[in-house]
C-alpha cells in the first residue's frame, strides 16, 4: 500500500486496517465470537427436537442429577461429571453465559459512568473538574474489593426483599446477578473515567475545535461531532480491557461465595466447588481444570483482543 | 514541604474513609449477635448491645471509635468476643505481610528480567514467547493456580506441603499462587517502560558516542524504565494485601486476610472498620515512599 492511498482513509479506517494485520488479535476476536454464540445458543441444546441432531455429549441439561458421580472425562462427558453426576460440559457453558454476561454488562455500565463523568469534567473544566477529580482520587484510594463485599453482603438481601415485593417471586434469585452487574460497573468505571477527561481536555485546545467554536457551534454540537467520534477508538480498547477484569472480579467474588449463588454458576463457582474437592484420596482434576482453563482462555483472549485494539487505535502505543 | 502537605491531607482521606466504613457497614441490616446460639432471650441482646454501646446514636458511636483509634486502640472485636481487634491484627499480621513481602520479591524477581528481556529482543522469537508468558501469568488468578498446584506439587508428586505456614517448604506455593499473577503485569509495565525509554533522545546520544549496548541498557535506559513499576509497587502491596484473602483461604494461613471477608459478613463492625483503616493507611503511606523513591531515580522529577 503506498501512502497516497493511505491517505484517503479516514484514521478509524487506518487503525482497522493495523488491527488486521494483528494475527494473535484476529484470532481471539473469532474465538470470543465463536464462545459467544456457542454460549447463547447452548441451553438451546438440550431441547428435544434439536438434541436428536446433535452428538449426545452435548445434549445434558446442567440441572439433571445423575447417579454418575465423578465420572472423569470420556466419550459420554467430555469434561467428567461433578458430584451431583451433573455434566461438567454443560455447567461450565452455562456458567460461560453467566461470567460473560456479567463482564459485558458490568462494562457497559462502567462505561457509562466513565465516559459521562470523564466528558462532564472534560468539557466543563475548572472548578466542577477539580471536584469531580478529588472525588475519584478518594476512590482510587479505598480498597475496591474490600467495598464490593461490604456492599455485597450488605445490601444484597434487602435488594433481594424489594425484589420480592416489588416484582413476583422469582426475581429475588436475580438479585445476586443484578447487583454484580451495579456493583461491578460501579468500581471499574474509574480508570475509564481518567482516560475519557484526558482525551477531552487535549482534543478540546485543538484548533478544529477551535475553529468550529468560532464559527458559532454549540456545546453539545462540538462534544458530539467533534469530540465523541475521536475518543470512540480509545474508549472501545478500554471496554475491551475492562472486561476481562470484571470477569476476573466476578469470578474472585464467586469463588469466595458472595457472587451466584447455586445452583446457577458461573466459572468462578465452578472453580470454587473444583477446588472445594480437592483431597489426597482420588483427585478430581477435571472439576477445576476445565473451568480454569476456559476462564483462563477467555481471559487471555480478551487481553489479545485489547492490545490488538490499542496497537490499533493509538499509534503511539505501537511503536 | 510537599510531602509534609501530603501527609497532612492523608488526615481528612483516612476520615472520609473510616467513616464511609463505618456508615456502610452500620446501616447495613443484620448485627453481629444474629448467629448466636438462640434462643437468645431480649435481655440478653439487650445487655450485650449495651455493653458494645451499640445501642447509642450512630453518631456518639462514630466520635466514641474514633476517639479510640486516636489513642491506637481498635476496639473490642464483636465476634471474637475474647478478642480485641488489636490482637487479631498483631497476630495476623505479620504473617500476612511475610506473605505479601516474598509475594513481591517473587513478582518483582520474575517480572522486571522478563520485561527487561522482551523489550530489549523486540520483535524477535524471544519477545513473543516472553510476552506470551507474561500475559498468560496475568490472566491466571490466584483462585486458579493455587488450588493446581496443590494438586500437581502436593498431592501428586507430593514434594511440598498441602497447606499451613510453619516451615520455608511450606511458603514456596503460596508464594508462587499469590506472585504470578503480578509478575506478569510487572513484566508488562517493564516491557512497556523499557521500550518507551529505548525510543528517547539520550539514548541516541549514548550510542552516538559509542558506548557499549550494556552500558546504555543497564546505566541509561534501565534507571528510567523502571520508573512505571516503582509507581505500581505501591498500589501492588495493596493488590498483594487484597489476593491474599483467596491464597490465605486456599492454603489455610492465619493471616489477616480471612477475617477480611469473614468479618464483613458476620458484621463484625469494629473489624471491618479496623482492617478498612489499617488497609487504607498501608495504601497511603505505599504511595508516599513510591512517589519519595520516584525523586531519586529521576532526578528531573522535583517536589516544591
Amino acid at each position: 500500500m503506498n501512502e497516497a492511498a493511505i491517505a484517503h482513509l479516514t484514521p478509524n479506517q487506518r487503525a482497522w486496517k493495523r488491527f488486521r494485520k494483528n494475527k494473535p488479535a484476529v484470532i481471539s476476536a473469532w474465538f470470543l465470537a465463536a464462545l459467544v454464540l456457542l454460549a447463547l445458543l447452548w441451553p438451546a441444546f438440550s431441547h428435544p427436537r434439536v438434541a436428536a441432531l446433535l452428538p449426545k455429549p452435548l445434549t445434558y441439561s446442567q440441572e439433571a442429577i445423575s447417579d454418575a458421580q465423578f465420572q472423569p472425562p470420556s466419550g459420554q462427558h467430555w469434561f467428567g461429571t461433578d458430584v451431583h453426576g451433573r455434566d461438567s460440559l454443560s455447567r461450565v457453558f452455562f456458567g460461560a453465559r453467566i461470567s460473560l454476561l456479567v463482564g459485558a454488562v458490568g462494562a457497559g455500565v462502567s462505561l457509562i459512568i466513565g465516559v459521562l463523568r470523564g466528558a462532564i469534567a472534560g468539557s466543563a473544566g475548572g472548578r466542577t473538574d477539580n471536584y469531580m477529580m478529588r472525588f475519584v482520587d478518594i476512590l482510587y484510594s479505598l480498597p475496591s474489593i474490600v467495598f464490593v463485599i461490604v456492599l455485597f453482603t450488605t445490601f444484597e438481601k434487602t435488594l433481594k426483599q424489594w425484589l420480592n415485593t416489588a416484582f413476583a417471586t422469582p426475581m429475588g434469585a436475580k438479585a445476586p446477578l443484578i447487583f454484580l452487574f451495579i456493583g461491578l460497573g460501579a468500581v471499574s468505571w474509574l480508570t475509564m473515567a481518567r482516560i475519557v477527561r484526558g482525551q477531552v481536555l487535549s482534543l478540546r485546545t485543538r484548533n478544529f475545535v477551535e475553529a468550529s467554536r468560532v464559527l458559532g457551534a454549540s456545546h453539545a454540537r462540538i462534544l458530539w461531532k467533534h469530540i465523541l467520534p475521536n475518543v470512540y477508538g480509545i474508549i472501545m480498547v478500554y471496554l475491551t480491557l475492562t472486561v476481562p477484569a470484571i470477569i476476573l472480579y466476578e469470578s474472585f467474588l464467586s469463588y469466595l461465595g458472595l457472587g451466584i449463588q447455586p445452583p446457577q454458576a458461573s466459572w468462578g463457582s465452578l472453580i470454587a466447588e473444583g477446588a472445594h474437592q480437592i483431597n489426597p484420596l482420588r483427585i478430581y482434576w477435571w472439576l477445576l481444570v476445565y473451568p480454569g482453563a476456559m476462564l483462563v482462555t477467555t481471559l487471555l483472549a480478551l487481553n489479545f483482543l485489547g492490545d490488538g485494539l490499542r496497537d490499533a487505535f493509538d499509534p503511539r502505543g505501537s511503536r | 514541604m510537599y510531602f509534609l502537605k501530603r501527609i497532612l491531607t492523608m488526615i481528612p482521606l483516612l476520615l472520609i474513609i473510616s467513616f464511609m466504613a463505618f456508615a456502610l457497614i452500620r446501616v447495613a441490616p443484620g448485627g453481629p449477635f444474629d448467629r448466636e446460639r438462640k434462643p437468645a432471650s431480649p435481655e440478653i441482646e439487650r445487655a450485650l448491645r449495651a455493653k458494645y454501646h451499640l445501642d447509642e446514636p450512630l453518631v456518639k458511636q462514630y466520635f466514641r471509635y474514633l476517639g479510640g483509634v486516636l489513642k491506637g486502640d481498635f476496639g473490642p472485636s464483636l465476634k471474637y468476643r475474647n478478642h480485641t481487634v488489636n490482637d487479631i491484627i498483631k497476630q495476623g499480621l505479620p504473617v500476612s505481610l511475610a506473605l505479601g513481602g516474598m509475594a513481591f520479591c517473587f513478582a518483582m524477581g520474575v517480572g522486571i528480567p522478563l520485561g527487561f528481556y522482551t523489550a530489549v529482543r523486540r520483535g524477535q522469537w524471544g519477545d513473543y514467547i516472553g510476552s506470551f508468558f507474561a500475559l498468560l501469568a496475568f490472566c491466571i488468578p490466584a483462585f486458579v493456580v493455587g488450588p493446581v498446584l496443590i494438586m500437581i506439587f502436593a498431592m501428586k508428586l507430593q514434594w511440598l506441603p498441602v497447606a499451613l505456614w510453619h516451615s520455608p517448604l511450606h511458603f514456596i506455593l503460596p508464594t508462587v499462587a499469590l506472585g504470578l499473577y503480578f509478575s506478569g503485569r510487572i513484566a508488562r509495565l517493564m516491557r512497556e517502560g523499557m521500550t518507551d525509554t529505548l525510543h528517547a533522545g539520550f539514548i541516541t546520544t549514548a550510542r552516538a558516542k559509542g558506548l557499549s549496548e550494556s552500558a546504555i541498557l543497564w546505566k541509561h535506559a534501565f534507571r528510567l524504565a523502571v520508573l512505571p513499576v516503582v509507581s505500581y509497587s505501591g498500589p501492588l502491596l495493596a493488590d498483594l494485601l487484597t489476593g491474599s484473602f483467596v491464597v490465605e483461604n486456599i492454603f489455610r494461613i492465619p493471616g489477616i486476610g480471612v477475617f477480611m471477608v469473614n468479618s464483613t459478613i458476620n458484621r463484625d463492625y469494629t473489624m471491618v472498620v479496623g482492617l478498612v483503616l489499617l488497609y487504607a493507611v498501608l495504601l497511603l503511606v505505599m504511595n508516599l515512599l513510591v512517589d519519595l523513591s520516584y525523586s531519586l531515580l529521576d532526578r528531573r522529577v522535583r517536589y516544591e
